[in-house]
């Protein structure tokens, strides 16, 4: 197999059945123990427009999407005219008999013979695509049985029928598409994307209730609880608007239940008052932010690394948090798991920083471990301590800055949680020296926040010539760009920041200085983690390499913009 | 209950003569009467005079944002359905800032009690109108008359079927116990619009003003009869109807929601084999 491994693009109309295609064609592959990254650019629209399912597909890890197209499966024309130019040298396409392959090297499919209906065309296509490729086909075939199943004996006949006379159709063209080489991954992988992992990564850590809004690309989290989450204990609420969402997380966690709330840039903006108060009343509350090009509406189904700033100062006033900003599926289960510790630890907001391309894109996950996973901090539960039914010193001056957190009920003291400032127990007040004192005891949070900050990823290569800083998703198509610099001779290193605040430079500051040259590479026009870097270290890259077009980084842009 | 249990806080910012002295009074006879301990309450507010409600009382507190009094409190039940959970806010923090989360409360069905210190004007910020101050009234802000009509909180709840809908005044002490015990003791979200004279910012609508017009609903008015409450509820003049104007018996969501029998959530521990089989969905 060639570097890159193979490029598989299903593209069409918004209701054409292609993430039906990607998404099965995804699972027949990662359960035949192939490695792969999805991405989806779909636009903002139910029906028509243009879509893409891009699923490169390997026999060795991978973490990137890539370019060149090694098959492109055409569901109508402006599909063949848009990327025909884009594919790889010996690309193919396959496609309707009836659609004009416009000079492209085309495997011409005559769909309309093989399905009795065109709603069978999507099992026709990954009968096709199954043979071509080579995917085992048993495996495929117990994919099509199990999808519909459902449906009945006679559903999954005919959709088995078509599968049969797809492949064997296919059996005939198979010269014009060399096979995938034999898969060298384990089996029993999930196909699991960002959102999923989170929501996973959630419930492994005892989140009992989930507020939302409705907004790409954060939907999805909240759906898996909904759908797959309700039978663990979860209670999901479609709250009215974002500022609901957020004020009814505060309220859960102040009932001691864990409590998670997943948007976007616009929606959060929405929820920065109840940031604000979460940083007062000292409530946990995780944050799922998913990050989608602005302003205000921008690209809505597109992605970008924009909201950094918005995450680090939402809020007003002064007080702790803590920003996790996941680079792979595997993170984003980890890092919403340890989300839920810091929040219930240090009892301020805590964020999971993610962006729509890492939220869309599956990959083949090993099952986690739960029983590896660290303990989750709790409110205190037990029903001693307080006075009866008078409060408690709800937010008691302490060294570390954390005061005990009752909940509500399971003791006979009372829980007073404030929006002013207040006193110990609680109640409103204008003392100066009280109001100093209870400003340094949160700000004192943060110390503690620091201490246990994640050190950024740093690959192998020791003094490189050339090192590249990024954070988040960029991580992937970052250490990629790097391994081609690598093959061209270049001396490159790679530092992916999965935490972007707090930041402790005794972590990297060493590194960032030995290099001799840094360079920045973010999703965003202003370079917003450089700036950061800058103003908590000093030490200013070389340059950024910026990307703000809504669309994915991948190892060639960035390759050939770092030559 | 003993009353003395919830406290009496002699030092409040509400002026001498405020409503709101007389709605607490009222509020800790109607727990005493209905022996709820102060451990078993969770009490919810925003932001204005009437928010500031749970530090003068002894009771589990919530005081979150101006208008987002009632997320919190319906999650809170959503989360611990064994508390009794009470917002009390006023009507700019009710009907104005918050008033989505009013009509989405309305029909989320909550088994909760909001009380909402209505005094037609706003106290905390000296003397804005807000939005149930009658058109015309002038105000600091408003020196040639509102210009909007007039928010009718009752006709509201009760055109949106509002699972229980009241309306009471702080100038009677023993009606006002009533509806509130009859609020908590009803199973859904139940709203008690009271009248609570602002003395110093609202020179129209005093303890004068209410005490001519309030009157109690005659005994004959049948709260399920949702015609005949839409009718009552639109009296907003010479005479206002105070009592029970609705009710009805839709279940409440937190009664609906099967995780929510086996007690609070906080407590429940996580799945792991469950967690474990979700895992396999995937593969």
């Amino acid at each position: 197999m060639s570097h890159t491994g193979r490029n598989i693009v299903i593209g069409g109309e918004a209701g054409q059945g292609l993430v039906t295609i990607g998404q099965m064609l995804t699972k027949a592959l990662i359960r035949s123990g192939y490695e792969v990254v999805v991405s989806q650019d779909y636009m903002s629209r139910v029906r028509g427009g243009h879509n893409t399912y891009s699923i490169r597909v390997h026999d060795a890890p991978i973490a990137a999407p890539a370019e060149a197209m090694d098959v492109l499966v055409a569901l109508n024309q402006e599909t063949v005219s848009l990327h025909k130019h884009e594919l790889a040298d010996g690309g193919i396409v396959i496609l309707d008999a009836g659609l004009d392959p416009e000079g492209t090297k085309a495997v011409p499919v005559p769909f309309k013979d093989l399905s009795p209906r065109p709603i069978f065309e999507n099992v026709a296509a990954l009968g096709v695509l199954g043979s071509l490729l080579g995917v085992d086909r048993p495996t495929m075939e117990g994919l099509v049985r199990e999808t519909f199943g459902k449906k009945g004996d006679e559903v999954v006949g005919q959709n088995m029928k078509v599968l049969d006379d797809a492949w064997k159709w296919a059996e005939a063209h198979r010269a014009s598409c060399a096979a995938l080489p034999a898969p060298k991954g384990p089996k029993g992988r999930m196909m699991l994307h960002g959102n999923e992992a989170i929501a996973l990564g959630a419930l492994a850590a005892g989140v009992k209730f989930c507020s939302f809004y409705p907004m790409t690309p954060a939907t999805s989290v909240a759906q898996e609880l909904i759908t797959k989450g309700r039978k663990l204990g979860v209670v999901v609420e479609q709250a009215e608007d974002e500022i609901a969402a957020i004020n009814m997380a505060l309220g859960a966690t102040y009932a001691g239940a864990k409590a998670l709330v997943p948007t976007s840039g616009g929606g959060f903006a929405l929820m920065t008052e109840g940031v604000s108060l979460a940083g007062v009343m000292e409530a946990p509350v995780v944050i799922v932010l998913a990050q989608r090009p602005g302003p205000a509406t921008g690209l809505p189904t597109r992605t970008e690394q924009a909201d950094l700033n918005l995450a680090l100062y939402a809020g007003h006033g002064e007080f702790p948090r803590a920003i996790l900003a996941p680079a792979t599926i595997e993170d984003c289960f980890h890092l919403t798991h340890a989300a839920f510790d810091l929040t219930e630890r240090f009892q301020t907001p805590v964020f999971v920083l993610t962006d729509q391309y890492l939220s869309d894109s599956y990959r083949a996950v090993v099952p986690f471990d739960l029983d590896a996973l660290p303990p989750v901090a709790e409110p205190d539960f037990s029903p001693g301590g307080g006075p009866k039914f008078k409060r408690y010193k709800r937010y008691e001056l302490t060294e570390s800055g954390v005061s005990p957190r009752k909940v509500p009920g399971f003791t006979e003291t009372l829980v007073l949680a404030d929006c002013h400032e207040h006193t110990e127990q609680g109640n409103i007040t204008e003392d100066a020296d009280l109001r100093n004192a209870m400003n340094d005891k949160r700000l004192r949070k943060g110390e503690g926040l620091r201490a246990l900050c994640i050190p950024p990823r740093v690959s192998d290569d020791a003094n490189p010539d050339l090192l590249l800083v990024c954070w988040g998703s960029s991580e992937g198509p970052v250490a990629e760009a790097a391994e081609l610099l690598r093959d061209r001779g270049r001396s490159v290193g790679v530092m992916s920041f999965t935490q972007v605040w707090p930041l402790d430079p005794a972590q990297f500051l060493p590194a960032l200085q030995a290099a001799k040259e840094v360079v920045c590479v973010e999703g965003n026009a202003t370079g917003q983690f450089a700036r950061l870097l800058r103003q908590e270290t000093g030490f200013e890259v070389s340059r950024t390499l910026l990307r703000y077009d809504g669309r994915i980084f991948t190892p060639k842009w960035l390759a050939e913009r770092l030559e | 209950m003993d009353i003395e249990v919830y406290g009496e806080y002699k030092k409040t910012s509400w002026c001498p003569g405020c409503g709101n002295h007389d709605v607490m009074k009222a509020v800790r006879q109607a727990l005493a009467g209905l022996d709820l301990a102060p451990n078993r309450v969770a009490h919810v507010s925003g932001i204005g005079q009437a928010a500031k409600a749970p530090h003068y009382i002894d009771l589990n507190g919530f005081n979150g944002l101006h208008g987002r009094g009632l997320p919190p409190a319906q999650a809170i039940k959503l989360c611990n359905p064994e508390l009794t959970v009470i917002a009390q806010s006023g009507d700019g923090c009710n009907y104005g800032e918050g008033g989505n989360h009013f009509l989405a409360a309305i029909r989320r069905n909550v088994d909760m009690t909001l009380l909402v210190h209505d005094n037609q004007i706003y106290g905390l910020t000296k003397g804005q109108a807000s939005p149930t101050t009658p058109e015309g009234q002038i105000t600091k802000s408003q020196p040639d008359g509102v210009r909007n009509a007039p928010f009718n909180p009752v006709a509201v709840a009760v055109a949106m079927k509002c699972s229980f809908v009241a309306r009471s005044f702080s100038g009677n002490t023993p009606h006002l116990v009533k509806m509130i015990q009859l609020a908590i003791q009803h199973k859904g979200f139940a709203l008690v619009d009271l009248f609570s004279p602002c003395v110093s910012f609202n020179k129209v609508n005093t303890f004068g003003w209410y005490k001519q017009r309030c009157q109690e609903l005659p005994e004959d008015h049948d709260p399920t009869d949702w015609a005949a409450a839409m009718q009552v509820a639109q009296e907003f003049g010479e005479r206002i109807p105070v009592g029970v104007i609705y009710r009805n018996d839709r279940p409440p969501l937190d009664a609906s929601l099967p995780v929510l029998q086996k007690g609070p959530l906080g407590r429940q521990p996580v799945d792991r084999d469950g967690l474990r089989a979700l895992m396999q969905s995937y593969t």
